[in-house]
């Protein structure tokens, strides 16, 4: 293939529409004669519901309908969960409340009205009569038999699971030295700046229904509402129009996207439902949320020998999508990028009276590499070597790779030690040493922090994923030669419709505003998985690129037929299929081939004749307009030209890279201020280097956040303590420094592509470098270890109390 | 009781009632079918919603339609001139100062009024003009080369 645009820095498709407030979210959409829905929601953690009056709501000017839990409960089937870990508890978790409330923001009754304001309005009228019961939101507490959440099941334990390869104890008993810490995970709130939101409209007639969903998977929404409201699925059509960011909170099914499209059906009106960012913080999933201790056995070299995770998740009071699995997917990462020959990860996932924790960018992994690269510095702070040497000792060779993991993972590829010597290079790292020592002697709080990170990205093989890990692509040429890609990806900032359309237009030889690549919607594209997982371009870029390979093999076909020639003779290179004489013609040219038809010139009625005579080269534009006219097609062609194609990804794949923070401390004020953010990311083959940077530095910012801002709080009543932007601080542009970016590029042998996925590489690799870099800070205080988030007010003490 | 307000929108006068309580940026999505205008956490501390008020960038979340009675507002509906992107705009596309578009039209707004107030901006200056606007996806970075990148445009016209 001419790659023209693969590799290269190519300018959004999407931007023009966004940079002009020309685009269109779920609430851009407006329907006429469209029902507004809000929530009364659960102002306590725990407690029983006596009793619920909805009278004075029902009478209030505007109000529609209201709907409780017991009018909904035999209608509308549990919120799903996707996990089938073994003996799992899984709570019957309806869409509205019935008879207890478990947390705060918990929704109780539905409100029905002309306007969001009137809707709002009658919330306040409802009336609910709550008994207050005993609240457990401390994960340890509730595990040691607190209050207990689901009586059903008599515990507060949804699961323990054990897993990990090779002898830990004997690792251990082995040992020259062992260093053991307690850390914790604080839960995050995702906060895409969109909060979620749906809009349904049923036509009784058709008995269809339509849901617009803020969603990163249209696809399994359709399946999982489609079971719960008991609509045939293929009367049920999601579209997922602009998405304002995910981040994995969108990689769900709740409660208020099957109650919309139920209440639609119920009153044959468009109803719709905006999020506001109070509901977002208390009633859209968290991340993180884990209590652990690390041990690490090693030698006195510093070779690592085992590698033990004790765990306690927060879970929340109940399982959305994938809550009990997200801790399961620390457990595979446990091995980070290194040789470590016996690893053990024990979880305890545990109910709380708290919303949900789920997917947030990085899912899992986040806290696997902390753990490994806070563990690391444990044991470069142990033996007093240099936590790079410690690393590099412990690099398994790229020669070693597929290389196989006591997590029971084979990476796909890697070259760790040339990351990591890269971003030392562009670091000064034995410059910065020596400058770090220097600065202490005057008094000053230099800190250099490290993470090597590897992350599991292309999610992935199917026999891995609880719904299918393959991704799908369709790419057809139109009559007229342009072409259409439907993706079932879902793109939500990642930029896929240019990504995807590089691919396409490189692979086709075409010019990329040629290509239009549509996703999210269930009526138009095939099914899809979606996009989370850092899987959208591995995955579902790979099932573009092949269905490409299957519509040149019967483009390929009917340009034989039309050259008249054999098929051997014929090559394609340059948009075009040529005799083999003139292939080297062909080739030579650089320019694009134009649609058969160009714009503004179609012609009325037939299609024009596809022009053959004498002719030793076709476009494979012109193919299509002879595959669609079909007049002349060879024997046994269907006509058109389109192809689909499912990937199923053989195994992950395994991004990796080096980060390297460097912060000073502040004395006086315990400020923490970044003097250098070094990263060499690499992601396998990179599409467009542009969308990469952005990916990275978002990634990181998420991570800048953790490690020194975010943290949702609930106090011990279980209320809700962050519950605005006011009080959860999420990074703002001055708190970002100024990042020093670069790549390796080891591709991926997993798909033809060659990549791996970036989409959470920053926040997986970037939060222990920042952590480790102000611990290396206060090192002279003798502190081996913070836990996040790490506040000037926690430095200030360290130094000012020790 | 609603009220009777009239007020220019991207040059274009809109007379009518409002209940006292509707928020600007409820009535330039809702009555207007402005929707460029972005709604994030009404509380004014995201700054998705940001407009221009007679020539100030304001968070229209917390403004009342009934306030801006007789003044003239610019959203990024109307940012652009006779067809051509502002150089805010330009940069935004340029410099990748983009993902999910959700809170572009605000910092976009933010941003030309940063560089109306200040025509070349240092690093420091331009973040500390947008710290009001919340960004989850770019890591700001690429927002900040976009000032930078309108700012240069901006000179050389």
């Amino acid at each position: 293939m001419t790659e023209n645009y693969v590799g290269k820095r190519v300018k959004r498709t999407e931007d023009p529409r966004l940079i002009r407030g020309l685009a269109h979210y779920v609430d851009d959409i407006a329907l006429p004669g469209t029902l507004h829905v809000a929530f009364v929601r659960s102002m306590y953690a725990h407690a029983k519901i006596n009793s619920i009056d909805t009278s004075a709501a029902l009478a209030a000017p505007g109000v529609v309908a209201v709907y409780t839990g017991h009018d909904v409960a035999d209608k509308i089937g549990p919120v799903p969960c996707a996990s089938a870990l073994p003996e799992l508890k899984v709570p019957d978790h309806r869409v509205l409340a019935r008879d207890k409330v478990y947390f705060v923001g918990h929704p109780i009754v539905a409100i029905v009205a002309r306007d969001r304001y009137a809707a709002r309005d009658a919330v306040d009228l409802v009336m609910v009569d709550y008994e207050d019961l005993p609240v457990v939101t401390d994960v340890e507490q509730a595990a040691a038999g607190g209050p207990v959440i689901h009586e059903v099941f008599g515990t507060n334990i949804a699961y323990k699971l054990t897993s990990g390869e090779g002898d830990v104890d004997a690792a251990f008993a082995a040992a020259d030295r062992t260093v053991k810490q307690r850390i914790l995970h604080k839960r995050l709130a995702p906060i895409a700046m969109e909060p979620r939101g749906v809009l349904a409209r049923y036509f009784p007639g058709e008995e269809e229904l339509t849901l617009w969903s803020s969603t990163q998977i249209p696809h399994l929404m359709r399946t999982q509402v489609a079971l719960m409201i008991g609509i045939p699925e293929n009367k049920l059509r999601v579209i997922t129009p602009e998405v304002g960011g995910g981040f994995g909170s969108k990689l769900n099914v709740y409660a208020e996207e099957a109650l919309l499209g139920w209440i639609s059906m119920q009153l044959g009106k468009p109803v719709k439902w905006i999020e506001t960012r109070r509901e977002n913080m208390q009633a859209t999933i968290h991340g993180r949320g884990q209590v652990g201790d690390i041990e690490v056995a090693f030698k006195n070299d510093g070779t690592l020998l085992g590698l033990r995770y004790s765990v306690f998740a927060d879970l929340g009071a109940y399982h959305q999508l994938l809550t009990p699995a997200i801790p399961t997917l620390t457990g595979l990462m446990l091995s980070g990028a290194y040789r470590i020959p016996a690893i053990q990860m024990n979880i305890t996932g545990c109910f709380t009276n708290k919303m949900a924790t789920d997917a947030y960018r990085g899912a899992g992994r986040p806290e696997a590499t902390y753990v490994v690269e806070r563990g690391l510095d444990l044991v470069a702070a142990d033996l007093g070597m240099d936590p790079a040497e410690v690393r590099r000792k412990n690099f398994p060779a790229p020669s070693e790779f597929p290389f196989h993991t006591a997590t029971g993972l084979d990476y796909d590829s890697g070259d760790y030690e040339t990351a990591l010597k890269k971003a030392q290079d562009m670091a000064g790292y034995a410059d910065l040493r020596e400058k770090q020592r220097k600065a202490r002697e005057e008094g000053r709080l230099i800190g250099i922090g490290l993470s090597t990170y590897v992350e599991i990205c292309a999610l992935g093989p199917s026999q891995a994923m609880p719904a299918g890990g393959w991704e799908s692509a369709t790419v057809r040429i139109e009559p007229t030669g342009k072409v259409t890609v439907l993706t079932g990806a879902s793109p939500h900032g990642q930029g896929q419709e240019t990504s995807f359309a590089q691919i396409a237009a490189d692979e086709l030889g075409v010019n990329l505003n040629d290509v239009t690549v549509i996703h999210g919607d269930t009526g138009i594209v095939q099914y899809g998985i979606g996009t989370f997982g850092s899987r959208a371009t591995a995955v579902g870029g790979t099932a573009v690129f092949v269905a490409i390979q299957k519509l040149k093999e019967k483009a390929h076909k009917i340009a034989t037929h039309m050259l008249q020639s054999d098929a051997s003779r014929v090559s394609f290179e340059g948009g075009k299929y040529s005799l083999q004489k003139a292939a080297a013609a062909a080739a030579a040219t650089t320019g694009k081939s134009d649609p058969v038809v160009p714009v503004g010139e179609a012609p009325a009625g037939a299609l024009p004749e596809p022009q053959t005579e004498g002719k030793s080269s076709l476009t494979i534009q012109e193919i299509a307009l002879a595959a669609h006219v079909a007049k002349d097609l060879p024997p046994d062609t269907e006509p058109g030209l389109s192809a689909t194609y499912f990937f199923e990804p053989k195994n992950f794949t395994f991004p990796f890279g080096t980060h390297i923070a460097v912060v000073e401390v502040d004395r006086d004020t315990g400020d923490i201020e970044f003097l250098r953010y070094v990263a060499v990311d690499d992601c396998g083959r990179v599409i467009n280097p542009m969308l990469v940077d952005g990916q990275i530095h978002g990634g990181i910012v998420q991570s800048i956040g953790q490690a020194m801002y975010e943290e949702v709080v609930y106090d011990e009543q279980g209320q809700l303590v962050t519950g605005t932007l006011m009080d959860y601080a999420l990074p703002r542009a001055s708190h970002v420094p100024e990042f020093e970016l670069d790549r390796t590029e080891t591709p991926s042998p997993v798909n033809p592509l060659g990549v791996k996925g970036v989409g959470e590489a920053g926040t997986i690799g970037a939060t222990p470098a920042i952590v480790n870099a102000i611990v290396d800070a206060l090192a002279p205080f003798g502190v081996k270890h913070l836990d996040m988030p790490i506040k000037p007010e926690d430095v200030w003490r360290i130094i000012n109390h020790g | 009781m609603k009220k009777a307000i009239n007020l220019s929108v991207n040059g274009v006068s809109h007379a009518g009632e409002v209940e006292p309580r509707m928020l600007l940026v409820h009535y330039l999505r809702d009555v207007l079918e402005l929707t460029g205008t972005h709604v994030g956490c009404e509380t004014s501390l995201c700054g998705a919603c940001t407009v221009m008020l007679d020539g100030q960038a304001v968070k229209s979340c917390t403004v009342f339609a009934v306030q801006a009675d007789g003044s003239s507002v610019t959203t990024i509906e109307g940012l652009a001139k006779n067809g051509e992107r502002h150089p805010v705009q330009e940069g935004f596309w340029e410099k990748h100062g983009l993902q999910c578009g959700y809170c572009t039209p605000g910092m976009i707004m933010t941003a030309a009024q940063l560089l109306e107030r200040n025509a070349d901006p240092s690093r420091e200056e331009i973040c500390h003009g947008l710290e009001g606007n919340l960004c989850r996806c770019t890591g700001y970075q690429h927002i900040i080369e976009a000032v930078q990148y309108a700012a240069k445009k901006a000179g050389q016209s």
